[in-house]
Order: structure tokens, then sequence, then C-alpha cells
């Protein structure tokens, strides 16, 4: 595989901070694979944002020399949409967990795909609560929910298939233990214009004893011969899951982004410098 | 001159085309307006209102006694006749014969000029004919709304129904006013935002806060504004948060629904410092409550609002003129303090139309007080422990080279997540801190109005200044004196002005839209005070001048 060219020094991205994550965890290939697509996108620290909900995922910021926007649990998506809006030249990634995206915050997920906005999600999926320490999250396995002491009903919800069919511009999936082809599905993602969900698949070497890397390893391959324009195969696609599981992109299209709504904007917002007595003709529509 | 018409009928009646004429038409006559909703939540049918009080001298609350009344159907007549007055007229939508009743068969008449639409049209005629006045501001409206062969339809219609009644009253055209402006309490809190130069709204459709998005939404494209409709009040607060956080002036507005939902959001401008301007336009609850009608019922809830201790500034607008300064002023002392806002409203504040002398512009200034670069020493640090407790804010990509981290989890000066307990007790003296300077410096304290010696001290807050200050001159009419203490900034709380009028007057009340006296615990909880009664209401109304003079002459001063 193509290794892209790193443009910017990935040191200084590296935060001075010890990490709270367990030795081992995926989290640190996921941090590592953004740090190198930061840099080889030619983006600088300062000109980027991480808005992150609450989780183990979502203390990415604290880890890397970045802007950040660490909010409220499941709130990862709304303040991204708030920021593209008020600064249209920042780039704006969200970083946030499985329980954060698809359980507490699965309206603004929802809504996320409907408006597009030019935002990069990178969702560490590891099918379980990590940070309350090993409850069901809406992904976890029909075959873990029976060990779990904590109830958990329904079926398992699938990330992909959801987005696919909800009609996200781009869809693709990582996998935390290949992280150059994660490191080439991040770029993309980047780069595309409108909302790109990459849900990658995140070992959590504490709690999740059944979705291990080895387990991954002898599942995972790279789709190939399918064309990301082709929804229908997309679906097909998302619903592969068990003996075998497909990493990259399932569907990509071009169309409209949040911005383009208000393409009536002549300036970026953040430029305005409002002077109320030259609005004198509103008080003159109210007479 | 004080003339009170009310129009009544079914939701789906056409009673807001009424009201936006002829309210156009009075002011532009020379009249001053308060006219006041009364609607039910739904669509078609039911019962709705409008009470138009028309007069001389501006009034700040709608009046009991009707003059004139416009009943468009028979529920109407059966619930409004008895307020009006011996000297006063009802006109009736339909063939009734009946003393007292002058009847107008408009259905008819307007099927005749073939289009059933156009009864309205023909009771503007007749209302205006009634009232004495002439056709010709209504007609230039017309000509501006519609094109032939609507317009040249209207204008027949028009014509019938002045033609049908006769002159009753006298409101004889008044010199055009060049000063003043109409508007609802709504629209000047979209106004005051507008002006303050807010780029970003998101919000949730609530009644009835909706018509603060209606008015910035209406404006976005001349303004160069983003107005988001949210999936739900969260995701319209975080929005909001993230905008401001970008760096420009976000606002959100809902009622009490949305704003319990909303409240997690609050403590996080709270903990990240993140200047925000929310408006709770208050309807009764608990739960969905009575939608479409007005209380005081949030002021508690709002000022103790989300989960910990944080600084956070609670204003209410007395009236819509209040309403546009207030929210004007809420935007610079968000970014100042780097707080959440509130903006107190209600239904009654909210929907009632008033004219207001023409705000004042040449001294409005918005300051966002953004660190300068240089600023700090070293590296910038989003959240450094200051003497006043004021951090330098930037907002991302500001400065080269420097980031700006904010956080929800308690935080160092730099925004990384921390646990130990002395930074932990240092960024909560620090916030409190701009709380102190708030209260120092840009707190209002309340407006007194009366005389130095007074039988009764009343305190308000809110949108109850306006029937109170008809009640008080009732009042001094029958020789009673009576001073008025109305707050509009309550949290944090202004004490100064209070504690040197507490002892004017052995008897001191409040008069709240609310079951619990809510301002007199808010006060007591500060202050060592005790009150001799409260004049509260809660049924879903606003209060009457008369009705407030009744039960203060029957309820205090009477025992």
């Amino acid at each position: 595989m193509r290794e892209s060219e790193e443009r910017v020094d990935r040191h200084i991205f590296e935060g001075d901070r010890e990490t709270a994550w367990c030795p081992g965890c995926g989290n640190f290939a996921i941090r590592s694979a953004l740090i190198h697509t930061l840099s080889t996108c030619n983006i600088h620290p300062h000109e980027v944002v991480i808005c992150s909900g609450i989780g183990q995922a979502a203390k990415m910021p604290h880890y890397l020399k970045v802007n950040g926007f660490n909010g409220l649990h499941g709130r990862a998506l709304p303040p991204a949409i708030g920021l593209r809006a008020a600064n249209p030249n920042l780039w704006v990634i969200v970083e946030s967990g499985d329980g954060d995206t698809y359980g507490e915050g699965g309206n603004h997920f929802l809504h996320t795909i409907r408006r597009n906005p030019n935002i990069a999600h990178f969702v560490h999926n590891n099918r379980i609560y990590g940070l309350t320490k090993g409850q069901a999250s809406p992904t976890t396995g029909d075959d873990i929910k029976r060990g779990l002491p904590f109830g958990s009903g329904g079926t398992t919800f699938n990330p992909i298939l959801s987005a696919v069919a909800m009609g996200a511009s781009f869809v693709a999936r990582g996998f935390a233990g290949d992280k150059g082809h994660l490191q080439e599905l991040m770029e993309r993602a980047l780069l595309h214009r409108g909302y790109a969900l990459v849900d990658i698949l995140q070992p959590c070497v504490s709690f999740n004893k059944v979705n291990t890397y080895q387990w991954y390893r002898e599942r995972v391959y790279h789709i190939e011969d399918h064309d990301p324009a082709d929804f229908d195969g997309a679906l097909r696609l998302a619903r592969e899951w068990g003996e075998r599981i497909p990493l990259g992109v399932f569907y990509q299209e071009e169309r409209p982004i949040f911005l383009d709504s208000f393409s009536y904007l002549k300036k970026n917002p953040l430029e305005r410098d409002v002077r109320p007595k030259e609005y004198a003709y509103l008080l003159e529509e109210m007479k | 001159m004080d003339f009170n018409l009310v129009i009544g009928g079914e939701a789906g009646q056409g009673l807001n085309t009424l009201e936006a004429v002829l309210t156009k038409v009075l002011f532009r006559n020379g009249y001053h307006l308060f006219c006041s909703k009364d609607y039910m939540s739904r669509i078609r049918g039911g019962h709705n209102f409008v009470e138009l009080r028309i007069s001389t001298t501006p009034k700040r609350g709608p009046s009991q006694g009707i003059h004139l009344l416009l009943a468009l159907n028979e529920k109407t007549l059966a619930l409004h006749r008895e307020r009006v007055r011996e000297s006063g007229m009802i006109l009736f939508n339909g063939e009734r014969e009946e003393e007292g009743i002058l009847s107008i068969a408009a259905e008819r008449m307007a099927e005749s000029l073939g289009e059933k639409r156009v009864v309205n049209t023909i009771f503007i005629g007749a209302l205006l004919k009634m009232m004495g006045l002439g056709r010709a501001e209504v007609e230039e409206i017309f000509a501006s709304t519609w094109k032939d062969p609507i317009l040249s339809l209207n204008l027949k219609a028009l014509e019938a129904g002045y033609e049908e009644v006769e002159r009753v009253f006298s409101l004889s055209e008044r010199e055009i006013f060049h000063d003043r402006i109409m508007l609802s309490g709504n629209e000047a809190i979209g106004l005051g935002a507008a002006l303050a130069g807010v780029s970003f709204y998101s919000a949730y459709p609530m009644t009835p806060s909706t018509g603060i998005m209606n008015y910035l939404s209406s404006k976005q494209e001349d303004l160069g504004l983003v107005v988001e409709q949210a999936e739900d009040e969260i995701g319209a607060i975080n929005m909001a948060l993230g905008a401001s956080y970008g760096g420009v002036r976000a606002m959100t507005g809902t009622s009490g629904g949305g704003f319990s939902l909303m409240n997690e959001g609050l403590g996080l401008a709270g903990i990240t410092e993140t200047p925000l301007v929310i408006a709770n336009v208050q309807r009764p609850g608990p739960a969905t409550g009575l939608p479409t009608r007005t209380e005081q019922g949030d002021l508690l809830f709002v000022i103790n609002s989300s989960q910990g201790e944080f600084p956070l500034h609670v204003i209410a607008p007395r009236d819509a003129e209040d309403a546009f300064y207030q929210t004007f002023r809420a935007f610079n002392l968000a970014d100042k303090y780097q707080l959440p806002v509130v903006l107190l409203s209600d239904q009654f504040l909210a929907d009632s139309l008033i004219d207001s002398k023409q705000f004042s512009l040449e001294e409005l200034e918005n300051n966002r007080y953004f660190v300068e670069e240089g600023d700090y020493q070293d590296h910038y640090r989003r959240y450094q422990i200051t003497e006043d407790g004021i951090s330098p804010r930037a907002y991302p990509g500001q400065i080269l080279g420097e980031v700006v981290l904010v956080d929800s989890d308690e935080h160092d000066s730099q925004g990384f997540i921390i646990e130990d307990a002395d930074q932990r007790k240092a960024m909560v003296d620090k916030r409190a801190r701009k709380l102190e300077k708030l209260k120092k410096e840009d707190t209002l304290e309340p407006i007194y109005e009366g005389g130095e010696e007074v039988d009764l001290l009343i305190l308000c807050w809110g949108s109850t200044y306006g029937p109170l200050k008809e009640a008080l001159q009732l009042l001094t009419e029958e020789g009673i004196l009576a001073g008025l203490l109305s707050f509009n900034h309550l949290w944090p709380l202004p004490l100064k002005e209070l504690e040197k009028r507490k002892g004017m007057s052995p008897l001191m009340i409040t008069v709240e839209n609310n079951s619990t006296a809510q301002l007199a615990q808010l006060i007591k909880s500060q202050l060592s005070i005790e009150f001799q009664g409260h004049i509260l209401k809660y049924d879903g109304r606003p209060f009457y001048g008369e009705e407030l003079y009744t039960r203060i002459t029957q309820e205090v001063l009477s025992r």
C-alpha cells in the first residue's frame, strides 16, 4: 500500500499528555492514523477542530495539539455543525464512540446525514461501553450480550447499513488493526465534500473479550470490485458480517452540503462587523 | 381617548389578517396600540380572540371593558358579551335580530361579490366606518399587497362593508407618528439579536417562542446570518454553542419544555465559558401545560437550571421596548463575561403588539472582547486564572500556532481534563468571580415608580409591569398611594434599591403570573424580608389593569 507523504511535521500534533487508554487499546492506532492524515493533508493544528462527546474515544482532542470542543455525551455532532456555519475555513473532525454516536446521539446522527455538513466523522466502534466498564452498546453483538450482567434487548445496530440507507454521502469501515488502510480511508473522508462517516472497528482489550484483534484479523478483507456509486451494491455489502467483514468505502456520492443552503452568505460569518446604526431600515419596516 | 376593540372567532376565520390590517391602519392614523392575542392550540375551530386597545396616550396592557365587539361566531357573543360597555356596540357576523346587536350578513354579501373569502374585508370596512375612520389608509395597504383582480374585489368588499353601517364612534384622524414603530415582544427580541450581530440562530419550533425564529429567518438573507431548525432542543443549544466557540454570536430560543431539554447544554456553556443568549418564552407548565397561554412559572427553575454551580445571567424584559434593549445588551454581557444569558419572556409579552418610541441606535455598540495577540504570557491559555475570573477568549484559528481547547470535564488553564482537588477549586472560584464582577458592574437595579411616601409597595418582574402601571394609575385616582418596584435583572439579583425601599411602606406585596410567588421566594433567599401578601394569577391568562386594581383593593388594602 502507498504511504502518503507527510507534509506537516507530525511532532507538532503531539500533546504532552499521558493518555487514559489501556495498553493495547485500538485508540492508539486511530490516533496515530489521524496524525498521519492531518499531516499528509497539510493541515496545521490551528486550522482544524476536533469535536467530541464523552467516552474514551472522545478524549482524543486532549491527546493531540489541535483545537478541540470536548462537549457532552452524545452531542459531538451538533457543535460541529454550528462551527461549520460560523467559520467555513476550518477543518472539522468529529471523534466519538459507538455509544456516543449510535446510542445517546442517535437523533443527531440521523439528522447530520440529512444535512450533509462538510465533516469527517471517525467513530471508534469497540462494540462495548468501555468508560463505564463493560455494558452493552447499540453495536454489541448477540454473542457478547449473553455474557453481560446488564440487560440489553433488541438486535445489534448496523451503522454502515443504516448510514447508507439513510443517504449518507460517504460511508466507510476501517479497522484499528489495519492502520495503513485506515489512514487511506481517513484521508478520503476528510477530503470528501459532505458528511463522511468512517466506522472504525476498534478492539477493546479490557471489556470486549470476543471482538479481539485476532477475531477481526480472521474475518476482515478489503472491498474490491465494488463501485462506491452503486447504492444497491453498497446495501448488499453493508449486510455482510460474521465469517467475512468488508473494510473500505461502501458508498460515496456528491450532493449539496449543509452550507449550500446558505449560499446567500456573502462572507464568512466570522468576519461580520455589525454596526447597529447602519440598520435603521429595519425600524422603518415597523412603521 | 381609550377605545377597546375585540374581535373573536374560530381558528381559521382569518383573525390574524384582520388584526394585521387594522393595527397598521390605526397606527398610521396616529393611534397608540396595545394588541394582545388569546388563541388555542389548534389550527381550525375553537375560540380565539384579539384585543385591540386604541388610545391617544400609550397603554401597556389590555383593558376589560369593550367598546366595540366583532363577533365572527356565536361563541364570541356568548363569551364576551358581558364585557361590552353600556355605550358599546356589538357587530355580529350573521343574521341575528336582537337589540344591541348590529348584524351583517357578510357571507351572503361576499357571495354576491363572487368570492367568499372577502368576508373579513367587508368587516374591515364596517369597523372603520363605525369607528369614524376613513378608507384611504387601508386602500393604500391593499394596493401594496394585491394586484387586480384580487385588489378590485377587495376594494369593492371594503366599500360594501363601509356602506353597510353608520358611523358610531369618532376616532378622528390624528397626526401620523414619525418617531414611533410597532412590534411584538418576539419581534423585539429578534430585532435586538439582529442588531447585536447574531450570526447563528438554531431552534426547534415551540409556541410561543417561534416568532423569534420567524423574524430572524425572514431577515437571514438580507443580514447574512444562518437560521437552522434543529432536530430537537438539545441539538439546537449544542449547535449554537459550536457556532459561538467558532467565534460568532449565537442564540437559541424555546419555551419551558425545550428549555428543560437544553439544561445540560446550559451547563456546558457554563463550564466551557462559551457565550450564549437563550430566550425562554414562558408558557404554563409543567410538561406540555397550556401551549398557547401565558405564565411566569419558570423563574426559579431557570435560575437554578442545570446540575452543578456556574455563573448565569437571567433577564426578564418588561415590554417589547425593554426586550429590544435587553436582548442587545445580553449579547455584550455574554461576550464580556463568557457565560450564558437567559432572556425570560412569556407569551403575553411575546405576542402583544405595541407601538413604541423609535429605538435609538446611535449609542448601541457591539463589543466582542476577544483576546488580542500578545495579551498573554508565553502560550495562549483558554482558561488562564485571572483576578476577575475572565480568561482570554480566542476562537479557533485566531492566533497562528495556538489552539483553543474547551471541555465539559473540569479542566486546567489549557482546557485539559483534570481531576485534582486544587485545580478544581481554582476553576470553580475563577468562574464564580465573573458573577461577582457582573453584579458590581453590569446588573441593573429594579426601576422604582411612585412617590417617596406610599401606602403600598408592589414588587413585580418582567411583563406584569404594563398592567401594574395601569393599576397604579387607577389606585392614584382613588387617592391610594402605591409604589412599584419592577425587576428585570433577576440573576444575579440586584439588592441595593430593594434594601433602600423595603422599609418605606408597612404593606409590601408581589404581583406575579404564577401560583407560588417565585419572586418573593427568590428575594427571601437573599434578604431578610417579609411580604404582607401576593396577588397571583395562574389560569394561563395575563393580568388586566382593572383586575389588578380590584384585587389589590379587595385582597390587600381592605384586610
